[in-house]
């Protein structure tokens, strides 16, 4: 008699450490392979979006952070360009110049993270562990700009919140000149390691056409081939300025994607040592006080100041009737916000993009075929992190 | 490369009959349709030749409870290769059910799901229409701007049961909304009060 062949259901997640936070994927194997893959989020969701309608613009920056909190200044930027854009605020150079850096502080923050947590999927412990030491020093960075180590709420519409303490510029730049040998270390580990290159060669391969019709960003669609990085293509803030380069994958595999965030570290790097080199003086925030706060000295002494002060803390400032969607180039991809404005201190709407989501949504796609086994490598290799696919 | 206002003029040329309303604003172009015509204006913008919007970006809803036609459906599409941006918008009524077009871009799918849960919008011909960020077995459309902020369960271990429980939230203090509109303009309340 002929054996049944019966295909069995696996729940992978919630509480899984290569799950890279909370997910429930429900696989359906026929032995060790996956024919099918159901991923079900929703398990951090906090209703960020609702949250958002029913607080000033001042107080929804800090929801930002907690989106994708392993590089929490690039999603703030977003909210912080949507406002801009529809109050034509000037944002003063410095400003701009300093959102930047701490913008490709935040893309080594998350690739670190995602190149060695991917590293651990696969095998290798030691990566991680080197890897997290320079996280700790740039979120020193992050807590030294703006008081906390990961929640910054640093940007604001108009500019940031304060200048950079004395010192940090060149403490930045050593870390900037002693950085890239980490990177060496890390390439060293990974590269042409041969259990690193068998867990992730050829696997989860995505095509160009596909990766454009599954919404993919970022590296997931630079990893692919497809020469498309917001920051060049439409670029906001001072990014003009800046030479970098955009590095590109050729079969769109788990270990191209590795290798484009390995290049695009090395980038943020010369990124940031432009911004430092050029770094122009003066304000740090527009001077327009209907819009951010005057310094603490001035609230002393001047009426207005105080009058300013008082509104901009408790009704906070208005923004004009718009609708408009700004997109930045967040570490994981393009970062969206959709706003709505009505003229009130409060969004009447705010959808958030965010690229994990749409990544996320591939994943039946991208592990159909594959071993059990993969599901890790694959996973790790899309970068996701709950707080922005949950929202 | 071709810039924004061309692209504009094509589109009101090719698609003069299904557009409502065209604008060019913060550099990218808004489009206004009807729920008709959203499948075929959007198959159309992503196989063009001179357009290429290839890229869903994101679906979402907006909800305004005072109007008659409830829901606004909105739409944002990329083309990479003429690096232009589209918002489409369509108006939906309560209870109306819109074409989905997971058939044309795949990524729609958990879009779709997203706003279906958010805003309780039904799509037809949708693959698999569920829930996606609430959870098992939620009642309400928490985006909608009648649901209130604080929901209406919560859910707890109970030690006496020894299993995660739903109650209804119980909230030692209320969610505190100020009125910060100048005195001197006039407060929402002194306002109501002088209408009548």
């Amino acid at each position: 008699m002929a054996k049944e062949n019966k295909t069995l259901n696996l729940n992978f997640g919630p509480q899984h450490p290569a799950a890279h936070g909370v997910l429930r994927l429900i696989l359906q194997l026929d032995g060790e392979i996956v024919e099918k893959a159901d991923p079900h989020i929703g398990l951090l969701h906090r209703g960020t979006e609702k949250l958002i309608e029913n607080k000033t613009y001042t107080q929804a920056v800090p929801y930002f952070d907690r989106l994708d909190y392993v590089a929490p200044m690039n999603q703030e930027h977003a909210f912080a360009l949507a406002i801009e854009k529809i109050l034509k605020i000037e944002v003063p150079i410095r400003a701009q110049y300093i959102r930047v850096m701490f913008c490709e502080i935040g893309r080594i923050l998350s690739h670190i993270l995602n190149v060695t947590t991917q590293a651990m999927d696969v095998g290798a412990l030691t990566p991680t562990l080197w890897g997290f030491e320079e996280r700790e020093i740039l979120m020193g960075f992050y807590e030294k700009v703006s008081g906390s180590r990961l929640h910054a709420n640093y940007f604001r519409a108009g500019g940031v919140h304060q200048d950079l303490p004395k010192g940090l510029d060149k403490e930045i730049g050593k870390f900037c000149e002693r950085f890239p040998k980490i990177i060496n270390d890390l390439e060293l580990l990974l590269t042409d390691n041969r259990i690193f290159k068998q867990r992730n060669v050829d696997i989860g391969v995505v095509s160009k056409q596909d990766a454009l019709d599954y919404s993919f960003s970022g590296v997931m669609l630079r990893g692919s081939g497809v020469p498309w990085d917001l920051r060049k293509s439409q670029p906001y803030d001072c990014y003009e300025q800046f030479e970098f380069k955009i590095p590109i994958g050729k079969n769109g595999d788990c270990y191209d994607r590795y290798l484009c965030r390995i290049e695009e570290m090395k980038e943020s790097v010369n990124i940031i040592n432009q911004c430092l080199a050029n770094l122009p003086v003066g304000p740090i925030k527009t001077d327009d006080g209907k819009i951010s706060p005057p310094p603490k000295k001035d609230i002393k002494q001047s009426m207005e100041a105080l009058i300013h002060h008082f509104k901009l803390y408790t009704e906070g400032y208005r923004v004009d009737k718009d609708e408009i969607y700004t997109a930045v180039e967040a570490p994981k991809g393009e970062f969206g916000v959709y706003l709505i404005s009505d003229g009130s201190s409060k969004p009447y709407k705010c959808k958030i993009r965010a690229p994990g989501f749409s990544h996320l949504q591939a994943m039946d796609y991208l592990i159909k075929g594959h071993m059990l086994a993969d599901v890790p490598a694959v996973l790790g290799s899309m970068d996701i992190v709950f707080g922005e696919v949950d929202r | 490369m071709q810039n924004i206002q061309d692209l504009e003029k094509i589109l009101n040329s090719e698609l003069n009959t299904k557009i409502k309303s065209s604008l060019i604003k913060h550099n990218q172009i808004y489009l206004k349709i009807d729920e008709a015509d959203l499948t075929e204006v959007i198959l159309f913008l992503k196989t063009n030749s001179k357009t290429k919007f290839r890229q869903l970006i994101d679906i979402t809803a907006v909800d305004f409870p005072e109007n008659e036609i409830r829901f606004k459906l909105v739409y944002l599409l990329l083309s990479h290769e003429f690096n232009q941006r589209i918002i489409i918008e369509i108006d939906v009524k309560e209870k109306e059910i819109v074409g989905s077009i997971t058939s044309i871009y795949p990524a729609a799918n958990w879009m779709e799901r997203e706003v279906f849960d958010m805003y309780g919008i039904d799509f037809k011909d949708h693959p698999d229409l569920r829930r996606i960020l609430t959870d098992y077995g939620f009642e309400g459309h928490p985006l909608r701007k009648d649901f209130p902020l604080t929901g209406h369960n919560e859910v707890r271990y109970s030690h006496e049961t020894k299993k995660v429980i739903y109650e209804p939230v119980k909230l030692e203090q209320n969610y505190r909304n100020f009125d910060y509109e100048s005195p001197w303009e006039g407060t929402k309340y002194i306002k109501e009060q002088t209408k009548e």
